[in-house]
């Protein structure tokens, strides 16, 4: 399986090499540069890359490369699912997964991918349990084992691992016992010239934390669990009770997790929050072009329309744009040409409005492509697909928990071509 | 630092090394200092010295040797932890002459007690394999006693182990199958995987390919589809094979082994997984094994997966460009789903289009090709030029769009950007080729283009388009080719030859204007730099200009150019990959990848089912020794007389019990959870000292401790259930309150009610509750004619009910539920399994005037009405004329009771016969319904009177149901009786059977031989009847009936008496 992992920095250097069975050269990864090279953008690096005696499979994540080699037949998603959830458990130990954060921490994340990988197969992959093996370094734990020369290694077996929950730790204690869920919804979409929807949908999350004492089993239950099309569970979910009866009914893991990602039916219809007018033109055989950009509030539901981010990737014969927001601030970066405009607040009373004239290479002819519109906002205490959670019930335990729920809009891949 | 005393000192010198390590920095000088703390008492230096060992084992051996008795003596270590890591180490250390001592090593981990050191003992099988490939034999014997294992912890492990060691021993996968399926969605995610892909595979080899039928059917047309004369020889062997639902039978002769179903049935579930790679193993699994009917739910799962990390995509896509050329229907509905945004990453975009593109047909082209619109305008070129081709590949593949696409393309021809010129070029040419005729205009335009175009390609494709339809365009084509020799030097290679072949071509069409042309082109190639070229010329020349020396070939120059070329068919990259497994690697690249198995094709004939049956079932561990006697006299049923439907036998009663077990099973494990578990317990024992004599010592260890195992399941499994007992019970309310109803009503209704699976079963379902009442008849006939072997059947449910609430955890108890879903349909045809139909007289022959009518309780369920008995009537006339318009007249019924009549007989012939089905409900009395029986000429008095045993219809219980049921039918509700069996039906296979034609009661498992149990509801109300016969000594034997309804109860006694003493 997982020959070798090599993790690799946007400057191209390898800063950590791990291998599970014997030692691969680095220069295998050669191969990978060689792509890097012809690769445009740094996306655009292929996920797989064949060389003569092994494959690499990489991903990306927070400009670091993770490179794993390969030396035979394996499903590939099988790797990438694998490099995915490495990387989740950096940033879930260090905070961030950034180069400065693995080399700060090497030795724990030397630890940590023995635990992960035995021989190149997933060993110990939820974080529950290589907690238990390997504690998070802080600040406190390091200097109590400075005096009192303990260590980070737990010397016994994760009762995770052989239990029937092996997500959730045992022996679990807060004085504060509390439950928080937060449902975000992102709407993607793509929005045509004329305003009009071509693609709508619904994807959400339902993101818990739960720091409970003992083993909490709760139950979840909505209003109107049919508005969910498909889903997909944490594995403490139990999935014939959702078949059944529609309800969420989980033993949580400790700490943060994802108990649940749905999508919301196309067949529903999907609110967007905003409408967008545009006036983008280049005028044939002028240096000029004029810009106009209008955004107002369209279904929200009373709820007001924050931190909106309107990003744009103008044509490659724009030189610069003198524009005047009447709201917010904009910035244009005349090397990548692209165009960000942060909005803030929306307004309904005075739309915010970004207005001016776009300075075209002299002589250059007028581009024919119209740029897309990506729009970020966020819109807070509401789920755009109307899902409701109707109640939350804890069992096995006797403390009263204290409960939480949060809504959240957000905007997905929200694209207005012009 | 190292060989200071301080355990801190040692572990900051051990963490700097490390650190080297890491960065890929030579510590290799450094073993003999590191390994004298491989027995440091510090655990996490000592797992720092485990890494640096590991990493330098292999170039330092001999000093790596000096470690090995730490090793040794760790693997004695009663923390499991440490045991567990020694072994990791060990089998990690990459020296030969270990390799004795390594065998050992994983010989006794396998047999451990805890189940995370037996896993650590699985991940070694490989490594060891690959430092010596010659322990294979014996490293199979450890898969084999591994795989057996029954813990899900090792089971991801051991089949890991197995695809790497020995993916050719298939056969060892048996035994195991079924244990495996049942495991699977308690198995760790990474685990999964592995062991879908592995299924995947021996299904393959296993099981008969599901749409077989399928392909003949197409072939057939749609005569085939209805009527079922074609594949009359096919249908020899339906009968025992038992269809789904008895119409698709007719049709279908295909039946799926039970087992295939149950994989199918229990992957689905992890299409809800997190893991993307689980998901897309299961859709893997779905579209290589399951009928084309179910594929579709896949789609909805990978179109999520889309969401994800765009690696994901990008391998997700590729997998779904593969599916949509077989099967395009499927992701139709989601085509919006893969509509490109502009901040995709080029190779997402591309895949994405190519998806579009096989998606296209008829009535979605015209807004995929509103949409390629806009993609035109991309700023990214190479995805424009991909769009381009993609709208090409459209053109190509739907005739009416053609004309559109073609003016789109040539309106492209304008664009600024030369790529985009040149590849539409590209792609006009190849579309012209198909009917050059009407665009002998695109052609001229073309022409004009190649002033402008400086792409090598596009100019060589209009060259070739002006060469070969020259006679489109007389008049340029000889002026293109004056102002090619022109800049004949500069062009590129392929333009070249091009021109070389234009000119050639010319000179044979119209060699009075181009024949110095010709000339001219042909001696500059003679003197070009590429070989390929000067090659080109001097063979043209030859061929085209004649010399006296030339032979035969010039005469034939004509037709070698201007032959007719097919038009090239344009389709899709991904076209042959459908070949390799989904999901692998080797899919990915479009190339074998080293370790790829071979997906094997479907078998011809499926091999002996049989080999799965597992002779001491180990996952369903029966609660007593009896039971298993059972089991093993019953066991000739399974593989013998009828090996196909042994195991469907199994699955239908599984599944007909089922829904009984999820009214009950809640309430059951809570409730009376402690006591089960005690007698379990000691059952457990009594099988340990029978497994004693065969294997001592390592069967007690692994004997032991699943028992421990399952206890603790089993409290953390009640924990969990006491909560849902509330929920349960008032769903077992409402069940019984549905189960008034027939069973494949309420099925069907529960199904829509709930709205739980999806849609395609609920959609068989329904097809199956459709097509019942027309096909009835039908059914009925075929019944009669394998009555015999039904009732052979009858009792093979009791092994493998039993185990279920006294042993398994919740994955069994649910995949049990899990049964229920699908194969209800099949229950019909197996619940009533009476052994021969009492037929009674309803009208003489005489009396009838050569009408004669017998009529029998068919115990089929009436499907138009739950609470009514069904009554099949044999109508014969015996008679020399023809009687017309049989139906039923003036009902005379009892208050409370309904008759549903029989859809009146319009014309039965002299001699011949009809069947008719009426239902009754008696009201759960035997009092009779009277009515008259009238035909076009005569009216005649008839009653039906039905036997107690029929009102009521079979129930499914498990022992411990029966008996809670049981104890709450005391006292008055329970009638005993003494009696002496008769001589004949003295043993147990003979009381059964007489019960059961009594009345029509199910048998409920029991732990004893010498007692039978039955149970049964009554068909109105419903209320429980539950009989128990217990044989003594000498044919002495007590009968004892519970039931609410104390009248019913005490005439059931009097006819079941009268059964067993005759």
């Amino acid at each position: 399986m997982i020959h070798s992992l090599f993790l690799i920095n946007a400057s191209g250097d390898i800063f950590l090499e791990k291998h599970w069975k014997s030692v691969v050269s680095r220069s295998v990864c050669d191969y990978f540069f060689e792509a890097q090279e012809r690769a445009t953008e740094p996306e655009n690096v292929p996920p797989v890359i064949p060389t003569p005696h092994h494959y690499l499979i990489s991903v990306l994540r927070h400009r670091i490369y993770f490179v794993a080699v390969i030396q035979s037949e394996v499903p590939p998603l099988f790797v990438i699912e694998f490099l995915h959830r490495v990387v989740d458990t950096f940033q879930d130990y260090f905070g961030v997964c950034t180069e400065a954060a693995i080399k700060d921490n090497v030795v724990v994340v030397y630890e940590l991918l023995e635990e992960m990988l035995d021989n190149g197969f997933p060993l110990a992959t939820e974080s529950n349990i290589l907690k238990e093996l390997i504690k998070p370094p802080t600040i406190l734990r390091t200097m109590v084992n400075t005096i009192t020369g303990s260590t980070n290694v737990g010397e016994q077996l994760p009762t995770g691992q052989l239990s029937v929950v092996p997500w959730r730790r045992t022996g679990v204690k807060y004085t504060n016992n509390e439950a928080y869920f937060d449902v975000v919804e992102e709407i993607d979409a793509i929005i045509d010239k004329s305003g009009s929807t071509i693609t709508a949908e619904i994807q959400g999350v339902i993101d818990a934390c739960v720091k409970l004492t003992g083993m909490p089993d709760l139950t979840l239950s909505f209003m109107n669990p049919r508005l969910l099309d498909d889903v997909s569970f944490h594995p403490c979910v139990r999935f014939k009770r959702w078949e059944a009866e529609r309800i969420l009914s989980f033993i949580p893991p400790d700490g943060n997790f994802r108990l649940l990602s749905y999508h919301v039916s196309s067949q529903n219809l999907v609110a967007i929050p905003v409408y967008v007018k545009h006036n983008i033109t280049f005028r044939e055989g002028s240096s000029q072009g004029r810009f106009d950009l209008t955004l107002g509030p369209k279904q929200t539901m009373g709820k007001s329309v924050e931190s909106v981010l309107v990003s744009s990737q103008l044509p490659r014969g724009v030189l610069n744009a003198n524009l005047n927001p009447s709201q917010g601030t904009y910035t244009f970066d005349p090397v990548t040409k692209m165009l960000s405009w942060e909005v803030g607040k929306i307004n309904p009373q005075k739309l915010p409005s970004l207005k001016g004239t776009m300075s075209l290479q002299a002589g250059a002819s007028k581009p024919d492509e119209n740029p897309t519109i990506n729009i970020q906002l966020k819109i807070q205490q509401m789920a755009i697909s109307g899902l409701k959670v109707n109640r939350l019930d804890m069992y096995g335990e006797k403390y009263k928990p204290f409960k939480g729920i949060k809504y959240m809009t957000k905007a997905g891949k929200f694209q207005v071509r012009t | 630092m190292l060989d200071s005393n301080k355990d801190s000192l040692k572990l900051e010198a051990m963490k700097r090394i490390v650190a080297m390590i890491a960065r890929g920095k030579n510590a290799s000088d450094l073993f003999p200092a590191v390994v004298k703390n491989v027995a440091c008492k510090n655990i996490e230096v000592k797992k720092l010295v485990y890494v640096y060992l590991v990493r330098y084992a292999e170039e330092q051996q001999d000093l790596a040797l000096l470690s090995i008795s730490t090793f040794q003596r760790g693997l004695k270590d009663p923390n499991q932890l440490i045991r567990a890591s020694a072994l990791r180490v060990l089998s990690s250390i990459r020296v030969t002459i270990i390799v004795p001592i390594m065998m050992l090593a994983i010989k006794e981990a396998a047999s451990d007690m805890s189940p995370y050191v037996r896993k650590t003992a699985a991940h070694a099988i490989p490594k060891l394999y690959s430092l010596d490939p010659e322990q294979k034999d014996q490293l199979i014997e450890v898969i084999e006693k591994l795989l057996a294992d029954k813990t899900t912890l090792v089971a991801g492990s051991v089949v890991m182990a197995f695809e790497e060691v020995c993916p050719e021993r298939i056969e060892l996968i048996h035994k195991n199958y079924r244990k495996l399926c049942n495991l699977l969605i308690d198995v760790e995610e990474w685990g999964q995987v592995v062991i879908i892909n592995m299924l995947t595979r021996y299904a393959r080899t296993q099981f008969l390919n599901p749409n077989m039928n399928e392909s003949l059917l197409e072939e057939g047309n749609d005569k085939a589809f209805y009527g079922s004369d074609d594949d009359e020889d096919e249908e020899e062997d339906e009968k025992d094979k038992k269809a789904e639902a008895p119409a698709m039978a007719k049709r279908k002769p295909y039946v799926m082994d039970p087992d295939h179903r149950l994989l199918l049935r229990n992957t689905k579930p992890l299409l809800q997984s997190r893991n993307a790679a689980v998901v897309m193993a299961v859709a893997q699994l779905y579209f290589h094994l399951a009928p084309k009917a179910e594929v579709g739910v896949i789609a909805k799962a990978l179109v999520r997966l889309l969401r994800s990390h765009s690696e994901v995509q990008y391998v997700v896509l590729q997998n779904v460009a593969t599916m949509t050329i077989k099967r395009r229907g499927m992701f139709e509905p989601y085509l919006k789903s893969f509509y490109i945004r502009s901040t995709d990453p080029t190779q997402i975009k591309v895949l994405k289009l190519e998806v579009l593109t096989n998606l296209a047909n008829e009535t979605n082209i015209s807004t995929i090709l509103r949409e390629f619109q806009t993609y035109i305008k991309s700023m990214d070129k190479d995805f424009v030029a991909a769009t381009i081709q993609a709208i090409g590949r459209c053109a190509t593949n739907i005739g009416e769009v053609r004309d559109t696409c073609l003016n789109g393309l040539v309106q492209l021809l304008s664009n600024r950007d030369e790529l985009v010129v040149a590849e539409s070029v590209v792609v006009i040419k190849k579309l012209l080729q198909m009917q050059p005729e009407k665009h002998s205009d695109i052609i001229k335009h073309m022409a004009k283009l190649t002033d402008n175009i400086q792409v090598p390609m596009a100019r060589a494709s209009i060259l070739w388009l002006i060469g070969e339809y020259c006679e489109h365009v007389p008049k340029i084509a000889p002026d293109v080719l004056r102002k090619m020799a022109k800049s004949f030097t500069n062009e590129e290679d392929i333009v070249k030859l091009q021109i070389i072949n234009l000119a050639a071509k010319l000179y044979l069409t119209n060699s009075k204007q181009t024949k110095l042309l010709t000339q001219y082109v042909l001696n500059l190639a003679k003197y070009d730099q590429n070989y390929d070229i000067r090659d080109r010329a001097r063979f043209i020349r030859q061929l085209i200009v004649p010399t006296e020396k030339s032979g035969a070939l010039s005469k034939y120059a004509k037709k070698l150019f201007l032959a007719l070329k097919p038009a090239p068919i344009l389709e899709s990259p991904f076209k042959d990959r459908d070949h390799f497994q989904l999901g692998s690697l080797s899919h990915l690249l479009n190339a074998k990848a080293g370790g790829y198995q071979e997906l094997p094709d479907w078998p011809e004939a499926a091999p002996d089912p049989s080999v799965r049956n597992v002779e001491v079932p180990e996952w369903t561990k029966c609660s007593s020794r009896e039971k298993r006697k059972e089991k093993k006299v019953e066991k000739p049923f399974y593989s013998d007389s009828e090996g196909e439907s042994g195991p469907t036998e199994s699955a239908d009663s599984e599944s007909d019990s089922a829904s009984g077990l999820e009214s009950g099973s809640g309430i059951e494990e809570s409730g009376s959870g402690s006591e089960s578990e005690e007698s379990e317990e000691g059952s457990e024992s009594e099988e340990e000292e029978e497994e004693e004599e065969k294997d001592k010592k390592k069967k007690k260890k692994e004997l032991k401790k699943p028992v421990q195992e399952s206890e603790s399941e089993q409290s953390s499994e009640e924990e969990v259930r006491k909560h849902e007992r509330k929920n349960k019970q008032r769903k077992s309310d409402s069940e019984s309150e549905s189960d008034e109803e027939d069973d494949s009503e309420s099925e069907s209704s529960r199904s829509e009610s709930e709205d739980s699976e999806s849609e395609t079963e609920v959609k068989k379902k329904k097809k199956a509750a459709e097509s019942k009442p027309p096909s009835k008849p039908v059914k009925k006939e075929k019944k009669e004619m394998s009555l015999l072997d039904l009732d052979d059947f009858e009792p093979a449910p009791s092994p493998q009910v039993t185990p279920v609430n006294t042993f398994l955890s919740s994955s069994l108890v649910t995949d049990l539920e899990g049964l229920s879903l699908s194969d209800t349909v099949l229950s019909p045809a197996t619940t009533s399994p009476c052994s021969a139909l009492k037929s009674y007289e309803l009208l003489h022959r005489i009396t009838g005037e050569g009408l004669c009518v017998e009529y029998c309780f068919s115990r089929q369920p009436f499907s138009p009405d739950g609470n009514m008995v069904a009554v099949q009537m044999q109508v014969t006339n015996n008679s020399t004329s023809d009687t017309k318009n049989l139906h039923m007249e003036d009902v005379k019924l009892q208050s409370g009771m309904r008759v549903k009549e029989f859809p009146e007989i319009e014309l039965l012939p002299a001699g011949e016969s009809a069947t008719a089905v009426m239902g009754i409900d008696f009201c759960d009395s035997t009092q009779a319904a009277n009515f008259q029986l009238c035909t076009h000429t005569r009216k005649f008095f008839v009653s039906i009177q039905p036997p107690v045993g029929e009102l009521m219809r079979p129930v499914f219980l498990t022992e411990n149901e029966f008996k809670k049921e049981q104890g709450q039918l005391m006292g008055m509700n329970e009638i005993t009786e003494k009696l002496t069996l008769d001589a004949k039906c003295r043993n147990e296979h003979a009381i059964v059977q007489s019960v059961i034609t009594a009345a029509n009661l199910s048998r409920v498992p029991c732990g004893s031989d010498r007692e039978c149990r039955f149970a049964g509801r009554t068909v109105t109300s419903g209320s429980l009847v539950l009989a128990t016969v217990a044989s003594k000594e000498e044919g002495a034997a007590q009968l004892t009936v519970n039931c609410e309804k104390m009248v019913i109860g005490t005439m059931l006694v009097k006819d079941i008496l009268l059964a067993l003493t005759q």
